[in-house]
């Protein structure tokens, strides 16, 4: 990858929340390219929220930093890091019944004075943004009748008027059902193909294949290993990672991970 | 286009307001129990010249008190609700007018009970009731936070209510205790021209901040780290607009004593009417607050020769509203 530069580099960070005893990350060094899928796959209280709050600069790091777009994060204000990194976060933000439209363009907010309104201009980039996840007709919509896939694209809409070119998604799929959680991972898919580098965490081995093009394993705040998804996906990997057997299966250029059946639990 | 659509529907409604308000505004100038009771004809504006006097310096000073404590404590009450994403917490459920109802005592008991002074401490103990609810509120370990915030505000109201009682018990009868029972039921019956004056600063700053803040109230009402992405210093901006509602709160509070539930309950009305987008809600709640307590205080000093406390009228509506409001899905509650 020589020439191209990096969008994210860790260095030897470590985490530790205050008053804890232990790291919740340790010793991790990445590097994250511009227009890639990166997925952050691990079982849950691995660590993978700490890192994606890590990368978008919401914790410090205790040891070690991270760069974007060469820049020491920590150089950049919090103005300049919302234009470059963007955030769909686990769980949403409707607490209010606002129009959709008026949610979507919260995301102008990091070009936004103070005291400016958004105008014409904000307006009409939620209205693009709306249109072109397929949603325009939910610009009136208020946010709280939203359904499950229906919240996350707004959500997306959202990011995209904030035009970051990092998106971090917290678990983007996890409260979906299966045709929204494809959708989601295809938008995922098509957004990187726009050049936007995602980032997204999940605990479905699952959700990686033909979306990911590199997977950062992680256990217990270590990241046990990063790569290509292809590499990433392998039965002892996943089984470290998991701290379960996992059996991996391919076919017809498919991959499909499970827990393999060790019998635990009888049926008689 | 869509956003033309929206900014006209905006627009119609303030102006309907507006009008509503100005209306009300000219009728109340009429309304009194003085030369003739309830409608005063204009005509005798002229002919009477007490009737003049009184209503330059009795009844307008009033009305525009009334208006001026309507919209701080409706816009106080949207800030309130939208800075803690919380729709059922109000500066009288969280330890606000009652703090600034013990201050306002206790610088009448202990401090010399001067303007300046009541003013003074009815905000610094408004800010405290404050603070000491969001810290309990922060500690609870019982349901969610909608209600730990309710839970804290509504036992440090307590607190100092009895704190006030301590200071009811302590006061001089005859000097000291008229005055704090006053605050206690809320009224405006006391108010002349230097009494706006007095308030007008303060309020007007406060009301002005929040109004130019409108927008980034959306913003507050979004989940931490999703105000972080954004860009948004959520900690300063809070500040900032708590501090608007609070001393707002706390100015008018010792002026007008408790005058409960317009925070509580005009917001969401305003919400029903106009929809969440604090770019409305929140002027939106200004006029329509004014509307409400003028109306309120129309009441309280027309229905009956006797004065009537206002804050006993604004709790009676205020708590029916709400009553009606839960029954009819009004009050929406979906956070987690």
């Amino acid at each position: 990858m020589g020439s191209v530069e990096a969008d994210i580099v860790i260095q030897a960070m470590s985490f530790r929340y205050p008053g804890s005893s232990v790291d919740a990350l340790e010793n991790v060094s990445l590097e994250i390219y511009p227009g890639s899928v990166t997925a952050i796959l691990g079982p849950n209280g691995s660590g993978k929220t700490t890192l994606l709050h890590l990368l978008l600069g919401l914790l410090t790091p205790t040891r070690g930093k991270i760069l974007v777009k060469g820049k020491d994060q920590h150089d950049l204000s919090r103005r300049e890091l919302s234009r470059e990194i963007g955030l769909v976060a686990q769980e949403d933000d409707f607490s209010f019944d606002l129009p959709v439209l008026e949610y979507v363009l919260m995301g102008r907010a990091p070009y936004l004075k103070l005291l400016q309104l958004p105008d014409d201009r904000d307006y009409e980039l939620a209205v693009q943004a709306l249109a072109q996840l397929g949603i325009g007709d939910m610009a009136h919509r208020s946010v709280t009748t939203l359904s499950g896939g229906e919240r996350q694209l707004v959500t997306f809409a959202r990011v995209l008027v904030q035009q970051p070119s990092i998106l971090l998604l917290d678990e983007p799929t996890s409260h979906l059902d299966l045709p929204n959680t494809h959708q989601i991972l295809q938008l995922v898919k098509a957004m990187s193909r726009q050049g936007k580098t995602m980032i997204f965490t999940t605990h479905d081995p699952n959700s990686i294949p033909g979306v990911a093009s590199s997977v950062i394993l992680m256990r217990a705040g270590r990241v046990i290993a990063a790569g290509p998804s292809s590499d990433m996906l392998s039965e002892e990997l996943l089984s470290q990672t998991y701290g379960v057997e996992i059996e991996v299966h391919r076919s017809d250029q498919r991959t499909f991970v499970a827990v393999r059946d060790q019998s635990t639990y009888s049926a008689r | 286009m869509t956003d033309v659509t929206i900014a006209y529907r905006k627009k119609r409604w303030g102006w309907t307001l507006l009008a509503v308000l100005v209306l009300i505004f000219l009728l109340s100038l009429l309304l009194g129990r003085y030369p003739v009771p309830f409608i005063t004809p204009p005509s005798l504006f002229w002919n009477d010249p007490r009737a003049l006097q009184l209503l330059l310096h009795i009844r307008l000073p009033r009305i525009i008190a009334a208006f001026l404590t309507g919209m701080v404590l409706a816009a106080a009450g949207t800030v309130l609700q939208m800075v803690f994403r919380n729709p059922l917490v109000d500066t009288g459920f969280l330890g606000v007018s009652q703090g600034a109802g013990f201050g306002a005592s206790l610088a009448i008991v202990a401090l010399g009970g001067s303007p300046a002074m009541i003013q003074l401490c009815a905000g610094l103990f408004a800010m405290l009731g404050l603070g000491i609810s969001y810290f309990f509120a922060r500690r609870i370990r019982l349901g969610d936070w909608i209600l730990r915030l309710v839970l804290a505000g509504i036992s440090v109201s307590a607190l100092f209510s009895a704190g006030g009682s301590v200071l009811k018990y302590m006061a001089d009868p005859l000097k000291q205790l008229p005055d704090i029972t006053f605050w206690l039921m809320g009224g405006l019956w006391s108010i002349t021209w230097p009494d706006v004056i007095q308030i007008l600063p303060v309020t007007c700053i406060c009301l002005v901040v929040m109004y130019l803040m409108r927008w980034r109230l959306n913003l507050l009402a979004m989940r931490d780290e999703t105000i972080f992405s954004l860009g948004v210093s959520a900690g300063r901006e809070r500040l900032v607009l708590l501090l608007a509602a609070v001393s707002g709160t706390a100015v008018i509070v010792s002026k007008a004593g408790l005058v409960g539930w317009v925070g509580l309950i005009v917001p969401h009305i305003t919400r029903r009417l106009l929809g969440a987008d604090a770019q409305t809600t929140l002027p939106g709640s200004m006029l329509l607050g004014g509307i409400f307590v003028l109306l309120g205080d129309n009441a309280a000093r027309t229905v009956l020769s006797g004065e009537i406390p206002l804050g006993i009228i604004t709790s009676f509506f205020g708590a029916t509203l709400f009553l009606f409001l839960l029954l009819r899905g009004g009050v929406s509650v979906k956070r987690k």
